[in-house]
């Protein structure tokens, strides 16, 4: 439902012919971050969605194809990332500073 | 009604751990959250499994309502301070829920469970126990929850706001973007609804928007304070988010939130739907 199923890991079970997936992982210093708070944003900046890393640092969003934004929000800092996303799989990396 | 009584600070929470009479629950869809860690002597309250019945699509009753807090050693008269993920989705939604059954003294905890671990306060992985209560629960009080008649006759009647995000209004997503697109029958909304997302309610770190900020935020909207307002999205729990803001700190009364939401709206037969923004 609206919670979030388990972030990152294997894609079985996902139609990348239909789905336009958008994952990738959290780093800082060189490490994943788990338990980091990603939200995705549309092209207007409005919250689409949010969800918190797994413990490997990945994040996982089903949205549409177009631009999007990736903030980042941990203890340990922030970070930002822009992509344009197509139907199938986008995999991307967001740097917190 | 006003902000201090139906909201609490962190700093508050925090000062107040283990004070009888007070219950900290947390309330997730996805329960290893709670079991990974949570606020020391919090209970867990499951929205799906605890608070749905497992046949139908309803609430559990209200004596089931009874025996899950009688279990979990909530009382009548203490005060519940809910938190949880997503932005205190899901404790609205208990909040609505805790109030549809006449729970008095019940309370969010300002920025859930985000703006705690941001914060870096303490969590703990000890089991709980409290012992076990007689709670009792009032009967359900619908002037808070809309059915899906009484939202197709609101069309251009009442305040219809659609607290989804702006692309799952416009129909071009039909479920928030972290979940598979899958759900309801058809995409869009409610013909008249104003869309306006739950997260301009809050701010990053997950807590509330000043009244100011949020009384603007509404009028600007185009809401008529002088109508009813029915608050949705797809199955119930952003728009107790809404509902929360619009009812307990904004004061509006006659809010109803419609937990049948896009899902039961988008799948009936019949019904007249919008699209684009």
């Amino acid at each position: 439902m609206c919670g979030a199923p388990k972030q990152g890991g294997a894609l079985a079970g996902i139609d990348l012919d239909t789905q336009t997936v958008i994952q990738g992982q959290v780093w800082h210093d060189g490490a994943p971050v788990a338990g980091a708070y990603v939200r995705l944003l549309d092209a207007t900046d409005e919250f689409t969605a949010e969800v918190v890393t797994s413990p490997e640092g990945e994040f996982r969003f089903f949205a549409a194809p177009g631009e999007w934004k990736l903030r980042s929000l941990a203890p340990t800092g922030r970070g930002e990332r822009v992509l344009a996303a197509d139907v199938g799989l986008n995999e991307t990396t967001v740097v917190l500073d | 009604m006003s902000r201090n009584d139906v909201l609490v600070p962190a700093d508050w929470a925090q000062e107040n751990l283990g004070r009888s009479g007070v219950v900290f629950v947390e309330v997730d869809e996805d329960t290893s959250a709670y079991d990974k860690g949570h606020i020391e002597g919090a209970v867990k309250l499951d929205w799906k499994t605890d608070l749905q019945d497992p046949l139908r699509r309803d609430f559990v009753s209200k004596e089931q309502f009874q025996e899950l807090l009688s279990a979990k050693g909530i009382g009548n008269d203490d005060t519940v301070v809910l938190y949880g993920g997503n932005n205190n989705w899901f404790a609205a939604y208990a909040y609505w829920y805790f109030k549809l059954y006449g729970h008095d003294q019940v309370k969010l905890l300002d920025g859930g469970r985000k703006k705690w671990e941001l914060d870096s306060r303490p969590l703990s992985s000890d089991a709980v126990e409290r012992p076990a209560t007689q709670y009792q629960a009032k009967d359900p009080d619908t002037s808070i929850r809309a059915f899906r008649d009484e939202v197709v006759e609101a069309i251009g009647q009442k305040n219809l706001v659609d607290v989804r995000s702006p692309d799952e209004f416009a129909g071009k997503l039909v479920a928030p973007a972290h979940l598979p697109q899958e759900g309801a029958q058809r995409p869009g909304h409610i013909p008249t609804a104003v869309n306006v997302p739950w997260s301009k309610a809050a701010n990053e770190d997950g807590t509330f928007k000043s009244d100011e900020e949020l009384a603007k935020l509404y009028a600007e909207a185009g809401l008529d304070t002088s109508k009813d307002t029915i608050a949705y999205c797809r199955i119930g729990e952003r728009s107790s988010h809404t509902w929360f803001v619009l009812r307990e700190l904004l004061g509006h009364e006659n809010v109803k939130n419609y937990d049948g939401s896009w899902t039961e709206y988008g799948s009936l037969v019949g019904v007249p739907i919008e699209k684009g923004a």
